[in-house]
């Protein structure tokens, strides 16, 4: 069998890409700062010559790019993920030289958004593990995160309570997944065209209230309470890693134990082990005594609900206000996570991360005013999106079952 | 424990496949139950299973008239089964298999894995199986996958056990082994049902033999009836079931394999220098211990074995490093061993199934228009002559019994033009009928003066389908002889002793 040739020409490509933007990184230095006022001592900035950096950078990239030729071409093998992340580190780090030369660049608060901006996609992206792996196909997590943005924003408002927003998220999401559910499981529809009809009748329905309801309550009732900062003592103040992990709202803790549990649950308990047989070959999974339909509903009853809780920080946590088709397509991005995780929640998660930084990116970028127009880097997001699913995830194997309704004789 | 069926009636849509059947299985007893293929053997094994619901009739266990809703509750009543379709999770490990629906866990329902390994080492060397737990069973050949299931039978202590077809896949040797678990089993006072087409082996272990033909009962057979008796009671005719065929007209070598070497992901050499020509009007047998190289060897033919150098020709033509799509086009009609996962499609008709690798040409299809009506006519030739028993050429592939889906593949590989047919266990899972038929057109495939290379586990095939008969043993051709060699030497042979 011959190997697969799209890792390398993704590599070419995006190396080609940056070749042409390294000699124009313009102004003389680039500065990066490292240290937050939280602190337990200080970090001196770090001031880089952006041109030579940039250089360097793509010299890496090369290196990366040569070695994947190499391998695919003449010893027929897989590129090793440790040369793509290499690659990417550099990509990322010569694309930064360049918007962000002459410019300070602060770095860890860059990370810290990252995260934070991550976690509706880590959120969604464990409801599309869930669903997935127990063989039902989840298009439906941007209407799950929707209604729990909308929800949320909704039951604080009333009851002023952080907790009972993220509650009323956690129900809505979950019953969002009930629709896809009970349309997949026992009415066999098919499981995309579902998934999508969901999400235009929510982004229809929440839009549809919004207007009605909150835009002429807006101080009852589309003006909730937002997440507090908590800063874990000690952890927080670590230089870089505590600001960007520990220095975080209840949600990103919250998201922290939800990536640890599905991931324990999924690959290390009892429950999990049926829930990926089902995902896998239910008919096995039935003879065995093992109820295919009920363990499917419950997974993605799960993961609907934490999908709901992960669209309580767009309310919540972001904008502290509800806003028509506010996840604005994180769904979508969510699945592609899961995908560029193949199915496993903590790969899933980084994937997400990685997605979040260039969101955050955006933001950062018209701040400090960057040589791009914004409306190109609106689509930054989407492009990593398309090429990371296309070029480097390389031929992945979801559940078999996914998608196939289970029919008893 | 006494298990009864009574009257069990079993409809798919109107057509039925269980007519109200009685059997009855005893503790201690093997209860054999022959059958052409589509018989209904499988359906009724699965109503007492569970899985399917009956539309009339009533299992009694101990007296007691009893329902199952699912095959949980089977279980719980002390009923296992071996599938004849392995129910194995390929991307699970043998340990996850063999424990799914009844875990062992530690508290918090997390997975007690070493229990789980501990137990399938348990019941491995209770009935002499070697078989690493945690090996991804979607790696193993399919000999060891039937002990995954056989072991997955056996853990929840069941009091009667069904074994529906599991000497299919095994080697002679591996069904020696299966026969003698089956009477340590039956000594430790289970009652098993044993199905097979095999009729040495019915006459091996059977107490009892149910024959059923159309989802009827036809009668009860004793074990001391002759093959031939069993046969005709199964089909309903007296059936030949020696091959018969012409000495071989043979013609240049037309097909030659050199020095293949292969080696498994793994980095183990799979296949050693293997040698060989077959001329045209030949039936080459490849004979052996499954497991010895000879799925490597189709693979390395069909272009789907990573890691081959060498040289495949065929008449002249190199055919290593083709893509699978030009093998086939260059004329090679292949039979996988595994049916289900490489053979055909389970969600598409027969039809679809029929035409598979030819949907792009003629007369299947008219630039990119699909002649229909073209298939169907086929599709309906096809149904009759392999006598594939379907209700129609739109039944899905998955509704067939098994050994009706192995009649498709044969059907559709056996009706292009070839200039090669490959065949791995071509008859696998056939009744004596069909047997007979498959060998008639595999001897007239060699007697339109084409190369034949048959994959063979079972001696009696091998001698009587080759013209030549080669052995091989951990990836070597060890000895190439007339299929009139004694079955001794033979046997010695794939034991790796040689001469
Ligand atoms: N799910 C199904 N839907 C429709 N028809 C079915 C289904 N399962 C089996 N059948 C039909 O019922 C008949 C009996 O099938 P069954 O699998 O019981 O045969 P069998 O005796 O086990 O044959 P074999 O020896 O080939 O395994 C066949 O004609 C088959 O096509
Ligand atoms: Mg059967």
């Amino acid at each position: 069998m011959k190997q697969s040739k799209k890792t390398p020409i993704a590599l070419i490509v995006l190396l080609l890409a940056a070749s042409l933007i390294v000699p124009n990184v313009g102004g003389e230095q680039l500065e990066v700062q490292i240290a937050t006022r939280t602190d337990l001592f200080p970090i001196p900035n770090i001031i880089l010559p952006s041109q030579g950096f940039a250089t360097v950078m793509l010299a890496l990239m090369l290196a990366m790019t040569a070695l994947s030729v190499y391998l695919t071409f003449v010893r027929n093998k897989k590129t090793p993920l440790i040369a793509v992340i290499a690659f990417s580190f550099g990509l990322i780090m010569a694309v930064l030289a360049w918007l962000f030369s002459g410019a300070t660049m602060t770095f860890t608060t860059l990370l810290a958004g990252s995260l934070a901006l991550a976690v509706p996609l880590i959120f969604g992206s464990l409801s599309g593990a869930l669903s997935e792996r127990v063989g039902i196909i989840n298009i439906a997590i941007e209407g799950q995160l929707l209604a729990g943005a909308f929800t949320s924003a909704l039951v604080a408002s009333v009851t002023d309570s952080v907790l009972l927003g993220i509650l009323a998220a956690m129900i809505a999401g979950a019953l969002v997944a009930s629709i896809l559910a009970v349309f997949s499981i026992k009415y066999l529809v098919d499981q995309i065209i579902t998934g999508v009809v969901i999400n235009v009748l929510i982004i229809g329905l929440t839009s549809f209230l919004f207007s009605t309801l909150l835009a002429d309550n807006i101080s009852l009732l589309n003006q909730p309470p937002r997440f507090e900062r908590i800063s874990i003592p000690l952890l927080g103040q670590i230089p870089v890693i505590g600001p960007v992990l520990f220095n975080q709202t209840l949600i990103v803790y919250l998201m922290y134990l939800a990536v640890a549990g599905v991931f324990l649950a999924l690959f290390k308990t009892r429950w999990g082990l049926r829930l990926r047989s089902v995902g896998e070959y239910p008919k096995a999974s039935d003879t065995v005594g093992i109820n295919v339909f009920r363990t499917r509903y419950m997974s993605v009853m799960i993961g609907g609900a934490l999908a709901g809780l992960g669209g309580s920080f767009f309310t919540l946590g972001q904008v502290g206000a509800f806003g028509k088709e506010m996840t604005n397509g994180a769904g979508y991005i969510a699945l592609a996570a899961l995908i560029f995780g193949r199915w496993n929640p903590v790969y899933a998660a980084m994937a997400a991360l990685l997605f979040g930084f260039a969101l955050n990116l955006q933001y950062a970028l018209q701040i400090v005013g960057s040589p791009l127009p914004s409306e190109f880097l609106l689509m930054l997001p989407y492009v990593l999106t398309v090429v990371a699913v296309a070029g480097l995830v390389g031929k992945v194997k979801g559940p078999a079952a996914a998608g196939k309704p289970y029919v008893k004789s | 424990m006494r298990l009864e069926l009574k009257g069990i009636t079993k409809k798919f849509g109107d057509f039925t496949a269980n007519d109200q059947i009685d059997l009855v299985a005893e503790s201690g007893e093997i209860h054999c139950l022959l059958g052409e293929n589509g018989a209904g053997k499988s359906t009724l094994m699965n109503v007492l299973y569970g899985l399917y619901q009956a539309d009339g009739g009533e299992v009694i266990l101990d007296g007691k008239p009893t329902k199952f809703a699912g095959p949980g509750e089977a279980m719980k009543a002390g009923i296992g089964m071996v599938h004849q379709h392995f129910m194995l999770i390929p991307v699970f490990t043998v340990a996850e298999n063999v424990i799914l629906g009844h875990e062992p866990t530690k508290p918090l329902g997390f997975l007690d894995v070493e229990k789980a390994r501990e137990l399938v080492r348990e019941i491995s060397s209770r009935f002499g199986f070697d078989i690493d737990p945690d090996a991804v069973v979607g790696d193993l050949p399919v000999g060891v996958q039937q002990r995954v299931e056989i072991i997955k039978a056996l853990i929840s202590d069941a009091q009667v056990l069904i074994f529906d077809e599991p000497t299919a896949v095994l080697t002679p040797q591996e069904t020696d082994e299966l026969m003698e678990i089956m009477r340590q089993l039956k000594d430790e006072g289970k009652a098993i049902v044993f199905i097979t087409h095999k009729l040495r082996e019915v006459k091996e272990v059977a107490d009892k033999i149910t024959v059923i033909r159309l989802g009827k009962v036809v009668g009860q057979a004793k074990p001391s009836d002759t093959t031939e008796q069993l046969a005709s009671m199964m089909v309903g005719r007296e059936v030949d079931l020696s091959v018969n065929k012409d000495p071989a007209n043979l013609g240049e070598a037309s097909f030659q394999v050199q020095n293949l070497t292969a080696f498994s992901p793994s980095g183990n050499k799979v296949l050693d220098d293997v040698s060989f020509e077959v001329q045209r009007g030949e039936i080459f047998v490849i004979a052996g211990v499954q497991g010895n190289g000879q799925t490597e060897l189709a693979e390395s033919i069909l272009g789907i074995q990573d890691k081959v150098s060498g040289s495949i020709k065929l008449e002249g033509k190199e055919l290593l490093g083709k893509s699978v799509k030009k093998v086939l086009d260059s004329g090679v009609g292949f039979v996988p061993e595994d049916r289900t996962e490489d053979g055909l499609v389970a969600d598409f008709t027969i039809a679809e199934n029929l035409m598979l690798d030819r949907s792009d040409r003629p007369p299947f299809a008219k630039g990119i228009q699909l002649q229909l009506k073209n298939l169907h006519e086929f599709a309906g030739q096809k149904l009759k002559s392999f006598d594939i028993r379907a209700r129609s050429i739109f039944s899905k592939a998955n509704q067939l019994s098994g050994g009706n889906q192995q009649k498709v593949v044969l059907a559709r590989e056996l009706s292009r033009d070839l200039k090669l047919l490959i065949a791995s266990q071509p008859t696998r899972g056939l009744d004596v009928g069909s047997i007979e038929f498959v060998h008639e057109q595999i001897v007239a495939a060699r007697d339109s003066g084409i190369p034949v290379v048959i994959i063979a586990t079972e001696l009696d095939e091998a001698t009587q389908l080759g013209d030549r008969v080669a052995v091989m043993y951990k990836g070597k051709i060890v000895g190439v002889v007339s299929p009139d060699t004694q079955r001794e030497e033979l046997g010695k042979l794939m034991a790796g002793i040689s001469a």
